[in-house]
């Protein structure tokens, strides 16, 4: 008898303390961000979240937007499809977000995306490079580079400037970014006038590569395009050395982690990657962002970091152009203006260039090339789409 | 022509360094089977459980590779007579599937014990094995291939020799025939029960650590799909029979990898499992196992 008024008790508590809450929400602008901060990919997911929260810590210290402070709401989606369900269905009914920063990985945004454009939450992706993600409503936007740039950027870079005719494309068959990714690069690369001689394809989680490897082999490719995560390129490239096969490793923005380095060891060394930013740079926006970055988490930020950071300035930009229609004690309408401002992005100064979103509302901005040296990346060249 | 007797015979060797760790996990499912009539689906977990224990060792121990070795084989043996202990000994006098779905529940169980306490980071594995390649007519090898695969061949002769020409190995046998019998006959059936697991425990975690040096990459979910193969390799070379798991294991190697070589990548683990169906299906004693024949 005790215990259940004990739990009734409890439960009236936690009932006023749920409202309570919701009363605060309106004072200030709350936030949302998913991505993987444990898993196989967990590197890029801890890189946007570090940055989304420098990013709002330091617009906070500054006095906040229109008058309000942004509360974050952090959520780890493990990189899992049902986790990132869950995590954007709690942000936007639980904790009543008024946009969402996420998530990370393709297959995830995919998902997310299908939940905030039902619910009519702005979102913007970070990093998820697959066109798919924002072509699932107008509620979504994205603060990176989508395949077919990053695919059409290498193809050439690879026909052009390293000279290379005859290519081999290994692919990670389950996988959205990946599979988007080899299309587009084949595609162009065979517009240019090169060939794809061979194109081998493999699990995710698979460990040896030798087969496809050596079937790659013998059609003797001048380089390899591997468009995929850090974990299956460093074993890829140690197989590589292992059989003899001393070629170029191409890839995406995937390969930006320093485990790369962990699970490639020299192997990966003379790799080139598409990536949205480089630290070497003079841009003022980008060397307050590496400051300020290294001064909080001990060490450089990577191109997820730098694109986390970007979302999080368009919405904050945003957040400010909506105005008094941003203010509205009512979420939904809130988020709605939040959205239409978002839709007018313009000539803004971020950390990966000046972007402006365009009416698919993918970016438009410059990439770069880096290529994989003792110790880091060193920078190549930067390439308009 | 030259080139493809050598890119075949390069498919060849790569599906023999592959087989040889099937065999080598699927050694200690095979004895643990072959004894207990147990299909331990934890083997896989125990051989995750010994790559950590490995790397650990390794790195905050700063142990040398051998002696990292005999830890993670301790600890995994301790490991297997504990789960044996809590998990299936109350279950001896139940029917085989209680059994069975207990050893599915402990594999669950090792797996998220294990993605709480080291999460599912893919770790890289100390380089703590020299790298030596060798290259004879255009075929490249590698010294962990051959340690991989030496260290398969040797593990069956011991294992076979213990079984067969050792006293423990007669009492095994004793009670893999009739464990009331053997009760009658004065043996500790509970004991030797207990050092089968302890000895294919230990298996499973050589093969951890030196899967771990080969990939250089471990993770909490890395004994999944190898244990399954590993069953399959133990089922198509006849389970309980300890040379089939060694052939079964080349077998399923060879076999998936010629898969990538003349078909597509694509169908690699689908071959794998059709294996298993078309070897249950026409040879369900596995290829060196005979219906009648005294198991291990």
């Amino acid at each position: 008898m005790s215990r259940t008024r004990f739990l009734s008790t409890l439960l009236a508590v936690t009932m006023v303390l749920a409202a309570a809450t919701g009363v605060g929400a309106a004072e200030t602008f709350k936030v949302g961000v998913v991505g993987p901060r444990t898993g196989p990919v967990a590197t890029y997911g801890l890189s946007v979240i570090n940055a989304v929260t420098l990013a709002v810590e330091e617009l906070n210290a500054a006095g906040g937007v229109l008058g309000r402070q942004i509360e974050l709401i952090v959520e780890d989606n493990k990189a899992d499809a049902t986790e990132t369900n869950n995590a954007f269905r709690k942000l936007i009914s639980r904790d009543q977000v008024h946009a969402i920063i996420g998530a990370v990985v393709t297959a995830n945004s995919i998902v997310g995306a299908q939940v905030a454009q039902m619910m009519k939450v702005p979102m913007i992706t970070p990093t998820s490079t697959a066109e798919k993600v924002t072509q699932e409503g107008d509620y979504i936007f994205r603060s990176c580079l989508i395949d077919p740039v990053q695919g059409r950027i290498m193809a050439n870079f690879a026909y052009n400037s390293l000279e290379v005719r005859e290519i081999a494309c290994l692919t990670a068959q389950s996988n959205d970014y990946s599979v988007g990714l080899e299309e587009v690069f084949t595609k162009t690369f065979e517009e240019l006038g090169g060939k794809v001689v061979a194109s081998e394809s493999y699990s995710e989680g698979d460990q040896d590569f030798k087969a496809q490897l050596t079937k790659i082999r013998a059609k003797k490719p001048e380089a390899i395009y591997v468009p995929g995560y850090y974990t299956e390129a460093g074993l890829i490239a140690r197989q590589m050395r292992q059989l003899g096969m001393d070629l170029p490793i191409l890839g995406p923005d995937g390969f930006d982690s320093p485990k790369l380095f962990e699970i490639g060891g020299d192997a990966v060394f003379g790799s080139y990657f598409t990536n949205h930013y480089s630290v070497e740079t003079e841009d003022e926006v980008s060397l307050r962002f590496v400051d300020s970055y290294r001064a909080k988490f001990g060490h450089d930020p990577d191109g997820f970091g730098a694109l986390g950071y970007d979302a999080a300035l368009i919405l904050f930009d945003a957040i400010e152009r909506a105005g008094d229609a941003a203010l509205a004690k009512n979420v939904a309408t809130a988020r709605v203006a939040i959205r239409d401002a978002l839709a007018g992005t313009k000539n803004i100064n971020v950390v990966t260039g000046t972007l402006t979103l365009d009416e698919n509302r993918n970016p438009i901005k410059s990439a770069v090339i880096l290529k994989v040296v003792d110790g880091g990346y060193e920078f190549v060249e930067r390439i308009d789409p | 022509m030259v080139e493809l007797t050598q890119e075949i015979i390069q498919q060849l060797v790569n599906g023999i360094s592959l087989g040889s760790i099937y065999a080598l996990i699927a050694l200690g499912y095979t004895m643990v089977y072959g004894i207990i009539k147990l299909i331990n689906f934890a083997h896989g977990d125990i051989y995750m459980i010994g790559a950590f224990t490995g790397f650990f060792a390794i790195t905050i121990l700063n142990l040398p590779f051998l002696p990292a070795l005999f830890v993670a084989m301790v600890v995994a043996a301790l490991l297997g007579v504990i789960i044996e202990r809590l998990a299936y000994r109350p279950l001896r006098n139940s029917t085989r599937i209680a059994a069975l779905i207990t050893a599915i529940g402990v594999s669950f169980l090792i797996q998220n014990i294990a993605l709480l306490a080291w999460k599912p980071d893919p770790r890289a594995f100390p380089d703590v094995f020299p790298f030596r390649s060798y290259q004879v007519w255009g075929i490249y090898l590698d010294n962990r291939q051959l340690v991989i695969l030496g260290v398969a061949l040797l593990l069956m002769v011991i294992l076979h020799y213990v079984v067969h020409y050792t006293r423990i190995g007669r009492a095994m046998r004793a009670v893999a025939l009739d464990d009331e019998a053997a009760r009658l006959m004065g043996i500790d059936v509970d004991r030797v029960i207990s050092i089968t697991f302890a000895i294919g425990s230990a298996l499973a975690a050589a093969a951890g650590v030196l899967v771990g040096i080969y990939y250089n990459r471990i993770d909490p979910m890395m004994g999944v799909m190898p244990g399954l193969k590993a069953f399959v390799a133990a089922v198509l070379g006849g389970i309980g029979v300890i040379p089939g798991a060694m052939l079964g294991g080349l077998v399923m190697g060879v076999a998936e990898v010629m898969v990538v070589a003349i078909l597509e990548s694509t169908w690699k683990d689908a071959v794998a499992f059709a294996i298993l169906i078309i070897i249950l299906l026409v040879k369900p004693a596995g290829l060196l196992g005979r219906q009648t024949r005294e198991k291990v």
